[in-house]
């Protein structure tokens, strides 16, 4: 019976401590996979609540089953590689797109730190897979790369509407970069630290929530990061009424229902960053008074921080079908010619603040 | 082999292979991806080296920005692919290789006389990379260049955008002038 129990203590130790990084990587993978499944949902059955339709309601209770239909659908396919294209980066650039979609949530913390004896022995659990030091950058610096997905496939697709989406995406991802990225200067400047974690941190009460903070700036980052997912009203890269399908009409099956799931877990990743850096992350204003057992304190955190994101991804799906798209001009002009200003006037606002009060 | 070595040696054949791609690849799109691929690589090494900031603002910078505009105006302005040059510039490849010779001779006479001889260990402590110290050692030791650095940029930035912009705001303003004439 001894001998039992310390196998049993040795094997939670090993799961809990040795695999736990590999279990937070395959668990949030997944768990990325399965939100993109949701939102396809969501998104078809909020769209047609808007316009007043049903939306697909056939496959399983309510049209819950859809998702599964449309995977299944993609995958059994034909797989068609048209004849004029550039066979190689056609192939490469679905994954292109998606893996910086997938990688770039490694970086973003879903709960606190938390330390528990198991086996009378100390365990910190991280709930983030990767703390680095460079945080916010490796978001930043990432997240662009997915761009070359889009541009890899236009030009891949030897197709004059492709072609157009690919650069129509490129000249879009490098204007809003930067306003996207002054927001993110002010929100560093507060928190004095590059590590999500401590921008989290920083956040501790209620009115210090970056939201109040930087208004201004969360509204910078909100309307850059809706840009940086090719998300309504700015979709120009994918403009069926003007460009077929953009940089992914000469595409199918899977190859395409890639694109669509990176386009997905940029929005997930998006929410998360915008609860992050904004709205608290995973903090729970007045927990502590509550006195609650850690596990419990931990697990509404986590909660808390899904809840926030989950509101992010519905206010990304209700903005689609609200606004209607800008033409491209005007795109740019709102990028470079007011809030490129309104990022830097942020910044020596915040810089003053920072300085002297 | 430690997984270092095995990390060291992956990201240096792909920064070389990416190098050979960018300069001998017909087209100038697949040299640029090329070229992002070296980048790529070189900012393996980097994280290698602990030089974590540098990495990830050399993929932000170069692959993020910089590589994504050069690949914008070469779809843009529709380059050919390259062709073969005859008569004297054919000739050229032979100095090339000369000059090549040369050169892969200079390395491994400098370059690599360190490298199999004794092996100095190198600096690996984990704060060297980091941001904070680069932040420090940005606003102490090397403020001045930091600064004369910034000042070079600031410059550059403002000459582009004067070239660019003295040839819109002429031919505005000779239309301005137009619409007066007639409206006298």
């Amino acid at each position: 019976m001894e001998f039992l129990l310390s196998i049993i203590e040795s094997v939670t130790m090993f799961l809990l401590v040795d695999l736990s990084p590999y279990l937070k990587v395959f668990l949030i993978t997944n768990f990325l996979m399965v939100m993109v499944m949701v939102l396809t949902l969501l998104e078809r059955r909020i769209s047609a609540w808007i316009q007043d339709r049903h939306g697909p309601n056939r496959v399983g209770p309510g049209g819950i089953l859809q998702p599964i239909a449309d995977g299944i659908k993609h995958f059994i396919k034909e797989d068609i590689i048209p004849g004029h294209v550039d066979r190689f980066l056609y192939i490469l650039a679905p994954m292109v797109a998606m893996i910086p979609a997938l990688v770039t949530f490694a970086v973003i913390p879903f709960g606190d730190q938390m330390t528990i004896p198991i086996y009378d022995e100390l365990v910190t659990f991280k709930f983030q897979i990767a703390d680095l030091n460079v945080g916010i950058l490796y978001i930043v610096g990432v997240a662009s790369l997915g761009v070359y997905g889009l541009i890899v496939g236009g030009f891949a697709s030897n197709n004059k509407y492709s072609m157009l989406g690919g650069l129509r995406s490129s000249a879009q991802m490098i204007s809003y970069e930067l306003p996207m990225g002054l927001a993110i200067v002010a929100v560093v400047l507060l928190a004095g630290s590059l590590r999500l974690n401590d921008i989290v941190v920083d956040q501790s009460s209620f009115l210090h929530w970056n939201v109040f903070r930087q208004p201004l700036g969360f509204i910078l980052f909100v309307v850059a990061v809706f840009a940086e997912t090719n998300r309504l009203p700015f979709d120009l890269p994918e403009a069926e009424q003007e460009l077929v399908g953009g940089y992914h009409t000469e595409y199918s099956s899977m190859k395409f229902s890639a694109f669509m799931i990176a386009e997905y877990t940029h929005m997930i990743t998006a929410a998360a960053l915008i609860s992050t850096l904004y709205l608290g992350g995973w903090q729970v204003p007045g927990l502590a008074s509550l006195g609650l057992p850690i596990v419990a304190e931990q697990l509404l955190q986590i909660l808390a921080f899904a809840a926030k994101t989950g509101f992010f991804l519905l206010v990304f799906i209700w903005v689609r079908w609200t606004l209607p798209r800008f033409r491209y001009d005007q795109l740019m002009n709102i990028g470079w010619r007011k809030m490129l200003p309104l990022g830097l006037l942020n910044i020596i606002v915040t810089a003053a603040f920072v300085a002297f009060v | 082999m430690a997984i270092e070595e095995i990390l060291f040696w992956f990201f240096a054949v792909a920064a070389v292979a990416g190098g050979l791609g960018v300069v001998l690849h017909p087209n100038p799109i697949k040299s640029a991806l090329f070229l992002v691929m070296t980048f790529f690589a070189l900012a393996g090494e980097y994280i290698l080296l602990m030089g974590h900031f540098v990495a990830i603002v050399h993929i932000a910078v170069y692959a993020g920005a910089i590589m994504v505009l050069f690949l914008f105006v070469i779809m843009l302005l529709n380059v050919p692919e390259e062709t073969r040059q005859g008569g004297v510039w054919g000739a050229m490849r032979y100095v090339a290789l000369g000059l090549f010779v040369f050169l892969s001779f200079q390395l491994s006479y400098f370059g690599f006389q360190d490298f199999f001889g004794d092996k100095q260990q190198l600096v690996k402590e984990t704060e060297i990379g980091t941001v904070e110290s680069i932040g420090m050692s940005l606003f102490s030791e090397y403020v001045l260049p930091f600064e004369i650095a910034s000042i070079l940029l600031i410059t550059a930035m403002v000459g582009a955008i004067y070239l660019s912009k003295s040839k819109l705001i002429i031919e505005e303003s000779k239309k301005k002038k137009a619409v007066e004439k007639e409206d006298h």
